[in-house]
């Protein structure tokens, strides 16, 4: 499965003129976004790259990651999967299963180990083992086993970064990131629900090109991608600027295409590349499709408030609001219990449902 | 099938949201520092923000000059030198018609076009070996 041949060889095998090759750099550059300065160094780091293999795993997710990654038009699933990377599990897109998809993933283990990268899907649950298990081995069993021989590790979309929707409160199985229970290797965060599929690309591209990860942030994910928050990168940021703002989705603000930040943008708090790499072949983005940005890339942005609730309005977590008012009231009584029942009642007024009247609500001026 | 090819249209709002204007001047400078330091400059139109409609607006007024090269490697590739003398659009597509990048290059000549050591190698051996069969 493993062609060990240098990448700048196998092209020219291949009848890739250095013209050629020479834009193969400076779209993977872009797909990094790395500067375009960088290429001379991209095409000497290329030229002596050869394939990782990557074992990719995925437990408690929706499969819209590897949806992401399918979908995506630069580069091709094809063209990374033969040319780029050895992809030698993913249960998903493999043709083998059950007991062979197993041996494939234990042979690529001991071929490669301590050079494979793992890629993870999905959130791990901490409660009971079989919430969650691949051919009855608990995710967290395989995720233990996988990572011990890894190189390095990417956490794909925001389950296997921070625990995601299956971790929003009240989070029923327990469900964790990678990187609560892996820490001894190193691990690149690429959050999103889901992510931009040449985000996921692009730090595929880094390893491959560099043979190390990128520069992170404080949350682990990589500079490059997720260094600027939405909004200082949007077109509409003008409009914010100038106090221009939609107040209904069908206003004249609205028509005009000006700020979205009263209709509940999180934009302002969400680092992500979505305001310039965009979606579907760089088609759009939520922004550009009207509807605020919900800040998917962001730690519990499941429980962040109403999705349609300002930043500025009060985003009181009703879950830790009850939590504490139930303790007060069991430990001091009546006084306390009524407390409890004003900041509950506070709380769910600033977490409330999300109903079609909120779609339709006018801003207070 | 690209999907700009559909024959479903969709009218693009007018949006004057004021990020053109940034651009034509760091175009502008870029220009100046090719003229006076001959430094190139390239900018990636992937990493800005960019309203509807508000790139066409760019490659509206930047225009067609009297250079357009088509390139066939790895996929087409389109090198346009606009009506500014030495800024240059390039946009690469993959072998599937898809944009893989788009950039706007300020140069005397983008460096893609040049032919390279490696192929001229290869060409030297090539042309040898074919007057050897003769």
């Amino acid at each position: 499965m493993s062609n060990n041949k240098p990448l700048g060889q196998a092209l020219r095998e291949q009848g890739v003129s250095r013209r050629g090759f020479l834009k193969f750099c400076a779209t993977t550059a872009s797909l990094m976004a790395l500067p375009p300065s960088m290429v001379p160094a991209i095409a000497k780091a290329l030229e002596s790259a050869r394939r990782p293999s990557v074992i990719w795993l995925s437990f408690q997710e929706c499969t819209g990651c590897t949806e992401s990654l399918t979908r995506s038009h630069a580069p091709t699933l094809e063209g990374l999967i033969f040319d780029n990377i050895s992809l030698d599990y993913h249960h998903t897109l493999q043709a083998a299963s059950g007991e062979a998809a197993e041996a494939a993933r234990e042979a690529a283990m001991e071929e490669n180990k301590g050079k494979y990268l793992l890629v993870v899907d999905g959130s791990i649950p901490l409660g009971n083992p079989g919430y969650s298990t691949i051919a009855g081995i608990s995710n967290l069993e395989m995720l233990e086993e996988v990572a011990e021989h890894a190189a390095a590790i990417i956490a794909v979309g925001t389950c296997a970064a921070y625990g995601g929707l299956p971790h929003a409160n009240p989070n029923p199985t327990g469900a964790v990131s990678v990187e609560e229970i892996i820490k001894d290797k190193p691990i690149v965060n690429v959050p999103g629900c889901p992510p931009i599929p040449v985000v996921i690309t692009g730090v595929l591209a880094h390893f491959l090109t560099f043979g190390k990860l990128p520069e992170l942030d404080h949350l682990g994910r990589p500079l490059s991608f997720y260094g600027n928050n939405i909004h200082d990168r949007c077109y509409r940021r003008p409009f914010y600027d100038k106090g221009l703002f939609a107040n209904t989705f069908d206003d004249e603000g609205a028509k005009k295409g000006w700020c979205l930040y009263k209709l509940g943008c999180k934009g302002p708090v969400t680092y992500n590349a979505c305001a310039t790499i965009k979606w579907n072949d760089g088609t759009s983005f939520p922004i550009e499709a009207g509807h605020g940005c919900l800040g998917c890339s962001e730690p519990n942005f499941w429980d962040m408030g109403g999705f349609y609730n300002a930043l500025s309005e009060s985003t009181m977590d009703l879950s830790k609001s009850a939590a504490v008012g139930i303790a007060a009231g069991a430990a001091a009584g009546a006084a306390s219990g009524l407390l409890n029942r004003r900041k509950k009642s506070q709380a769910a007024a600033a977490h409330e449902t999300v109903t079609v009247k909120d779609l339709t609500r006018e801003e207070p001026s | 099938m690209n999907s700009m090819d559909s024959s479903l249209k969709v009218e693009i709002g007018s949006y004057n949201s004021g990020n053109i204007p940034p651009l034509l001047h760091e175009i502008r400078h870029a220009l100046r520092n090719l003229l006076d330091n001959g430094e190139t400059t390239t900018i990636d139109l992937r990493g800005l923000p960019m309203a509807p409609g508000e790139q066409q607006q760019l490659l509206d007024i930047l225009g067609k000059g009297e250079i357009s090269v088509y390139l066939d490697a790895l996929g087409k590739s389109e090198i346009t030198e606009s009506i500014y003398a030495g800024v240059w659009l390039i946009i690469h597509y993959n072998s599937n018609g898809e944009v893989m990048g788009k950039f706007i290059e300020i140069t005397r000549m983008p460096a893609i076009l040049k032919a390279q050591t490696a192929d001229m190698k290869g060409s030297l051996a090539a042309l040898q070996k074919m007057l050897e069969e003769l």
